[in-house]
């Protein structure tokens, strides 16, 4: 959408990620020395700039073009901001004969551009999808933000957020006492409810598994009922698991600016907890881009998995501390679906039987990473686990699904009010797909294993005229079916000695 | 941005919310809540107060659900649900109540 732009980075959130607070004097030849240096480093990034040939297929599989038929938000459309600035400046033919080659200079306004229209893209890769070379946006749009951040322009909801990270622990900025508290209140809720002590444990060293879940989980709706169906997971596991307050946060926004200094950064505040608690295992939660960053991009940012600098002691240490015998690392999903396949955990179905439902993939699980050991385990084992909780399950129409599925308009880093207008426009397709099993099958809910997508389906399912608790987690879906051990219908029922004495 | 409460100038950052969360004055929740088109009726009053008390002792908004749960307790179990606030604060009790009471806006993937 025309001039639509995000609040830009102040100086100060700007400089805690090494970037200039504002737009330098020389930011021309720095951002072409900063491209530069990125086709270097990425070869991909080249290749993605050099292939395409304008065939087409890519133009109306944007989420943000559909919505807002805006041309430059259009994939090739995109990448063309910053392909005819490279082609100026790389390629023989553009640095003679520019304007035969669509190429451009360098100029404010092109700059200008990039900060607009890169900042809709969500990075949801659906376009690398349908495009026979391959080519991904989501890359290009992240070299792109990373060299607006090397001239100074960086956009104040990522780096404000990836700085709170860094002094607090988490992009909410939930110190550790109100993080402390929030648990023990969620404890008590559990227990009103079932009559059984369900620990929600915060630093605990010596736990077998480490935690990893974005903190939206810890204030958020419907987030905080999948935070509680995991503890519950745990519990009937007998799994000694705990949080920390350290590392209280699975989303690493550093992808989605393109820094990687950063995202090794925040992935190693996760090495470091994982160290100092002692932990075997690393599980993440219901959190899409964190799910990339760890299953594809852990293992040399932090030496999770194989892969790591043999000269770093921490990456080293690690390798040798986490368990093989588990997936390194492991989604929270691929956890509870083993144990449902295992007869582990007690589920009446029949406690969803109010609900019809169906299942949003997010694009970063969906298009990034996988679960599971067979190809499309991360599109299978999310809608087994609900179909094992849930009697009523339908599907989408399978051109919004899976690989092919819709982002749901607020990933990437655009998840903040300032880009409401963008979000609501991008979330069409998905509401459109939403509304067409909504009318042809009677679909109440709709699940998700991401925070932003939660977060961002509350906020535009009322502009689509549908009840906005109508998104709900996986793991609260596996809490209303989940039979505790010993669960009684409420407190009044329970002995709280006893139950504690079971525990241990 | 800025507005005028009682000769004084008080600075909002371009979200409307707070740069000076210690000149934070009941006025100031009454001009802020105007410009959110509310009316601070006893009941927006009674959220925003717990929000500053939580606020003081923790550094931060408190969770949504330790939110509905404080307000039933203390209001009555019909008022401790999250439509209950949502009816008060239609933009979300997370981000406009904290606005009103003066207090930063929460972020990340809220």
């Amino acid at each position: 959408m025309e001039g639509t732009k995000p609040f830009f980075a102040k100086p100060d959130h700007q400089k805690s990620l090494g970037f200039p607070g504002e737009l330098i004097e020389n930011w021309h030849d720095t951002a072409i020395g900063k491209m530069g240096d990125l086709l270097g480093k990425y070869r991909s990034f080249q290749v993605y700039l050099d292939s395409c040939v304008k065939c087409g297929a890519c133009t109306d599989k944007c989420h943000y073009y559909l919505g807002t038929k805006d041309p430059k938000n259009m994939p090739v459309g995109r990448q063309d901001l910053l392909r005819s600035v490279y082609r100026r400046y790389f390629t023989f033919a553009g640095k003679y004969f520019p304007k035969l080659v669509g190429a451009r200079d360098l100029t404010r306004e092109v700059l200008d551009d990039w900060y607009s229209y890169f900042h809709q893209c969500s990075q949801c890769r659906r376009c690398s999808v349908f495009c026979p070379y391959g080519i991904d946006t989501a890359e290009i749009s992240m070299a792109a933000r990373e060299i607006l951040d090397s001239v100074g322009i960086g956009q104040k909801y990522c780096n404000e957020i990836i700085g709170k990270c860094y002094t607090i622990g988490n992009n909410l900025g939930l110190p550790e006492p109100a993080l402390r508290d929030t648990l023990e209140d969620l404890e008590e809720e559990i227990f009103e409810e079932r009559g059984v002590r369900v620990r929600l444990p915060l630093d605990e060293e010596g736990a077998d598994v480490l935690l990893i879940t974005p903190s939206a989980d810890f204030f958020a709706e419907p987030h905080v009922d999948g935070l509680m169906g995991y503890a519950m997971v745990f519990h009937e596991a007998g799994i000694k698991w705990t949080l920390s307050s350290y590392a209280s946060e699975a989303a690493n926004f550093s992808m989605f600016i393109g820094s990687y200094e950063n995202m090794k950064k925040q992935a190693e505040r996760i090495r470091k907890a994982a160290l100092d608690l002692g932990v075997k295992r690393i599980m993440h939660g219901e959190c899409g881009h964190a799910w990339r960053v760890a299953y594809s991009f852990w293992n040399t940012l932090a030496g999770v998995g194989h892969g790591a600098d043999p000269n770093d002691k921490y990456a080293q240490e690690l390798q040798q501390r986490l368990d093989p015998n588990f997936p390194v690392p492991q989604h929270i999903c691929e956890f509870t679906w083993d144990l449902i396949q295992r007869n582990q955990l007690n589920l009446d179905k029949s406690a969803n039987d109010d609900k019809v439902l169906t299942f949003h993939d997010s694009c970063n699980v969906a298009r990034a990473s996988r679960m599971g050991d067979t190809p499309g385990g991360q599109f299978e084992i999310p809608r087994k686990i609900i179909q094992a909780v849930c009697n009523n399950y339908v599907d989408m129409p399978r051109d919004t699904i899976k690989e092919s599925t819709f982002c749901c308009g607020g990933g990437g880093g655009l998840l903040t009010d300032d880009l409401m207008e963008v979000r609501v426009k991008g979330a069409q397709p998905r509401m459109e797909a939403l509304n067409r099993v909504v009318e042809d099958h009677g679909v109440t809910n709709m699940a998700a294993i991401c925070a932003i997508c939660k977060s961002q389906f509350a906020k535009v399912l009322p502009y689509y005229k549908m009840p906005m608790d109508m998104i709900v987690s996986v793991h609260q879906l596996v809490r209303d079916a989940l039979v505790l051990t010993g669960q009684t219908n409420g407190e009044a029922e329970a002995d709280p000695d006893e139950a504690q004495a079971e525990e241990s | 941005m800025a507005f005028e409460v009682d000769g004084k100038t008080i600075e909002t950052d371009e979200e409307g919310y707070l740069v000076d969360l210690s000149q934070w004055t009941e006025e100031i929740a009454n001009k802020l809540a105007e410009g959110e088109n509310l009316e601070m009726t006893s009941d927006r009053w009674e959220i925003v107060n717990f929000l500053r008390e939580y606020y003081q002792e923790y550094q931060i908004a408190p969770a949504v659900r330790v939110l509905t749960k404080a307000v039933g307790k203390k209001l009555g179990k019909d008022k401790g649900t999250s439509k209950y606030l949502y009816e008060l604060f239609p933009y979300g009790p997370a981000k406009q109540a904290c606005k009103i009471a003066g207090l930063p806006k929460p972020t990340g993937c809220v």
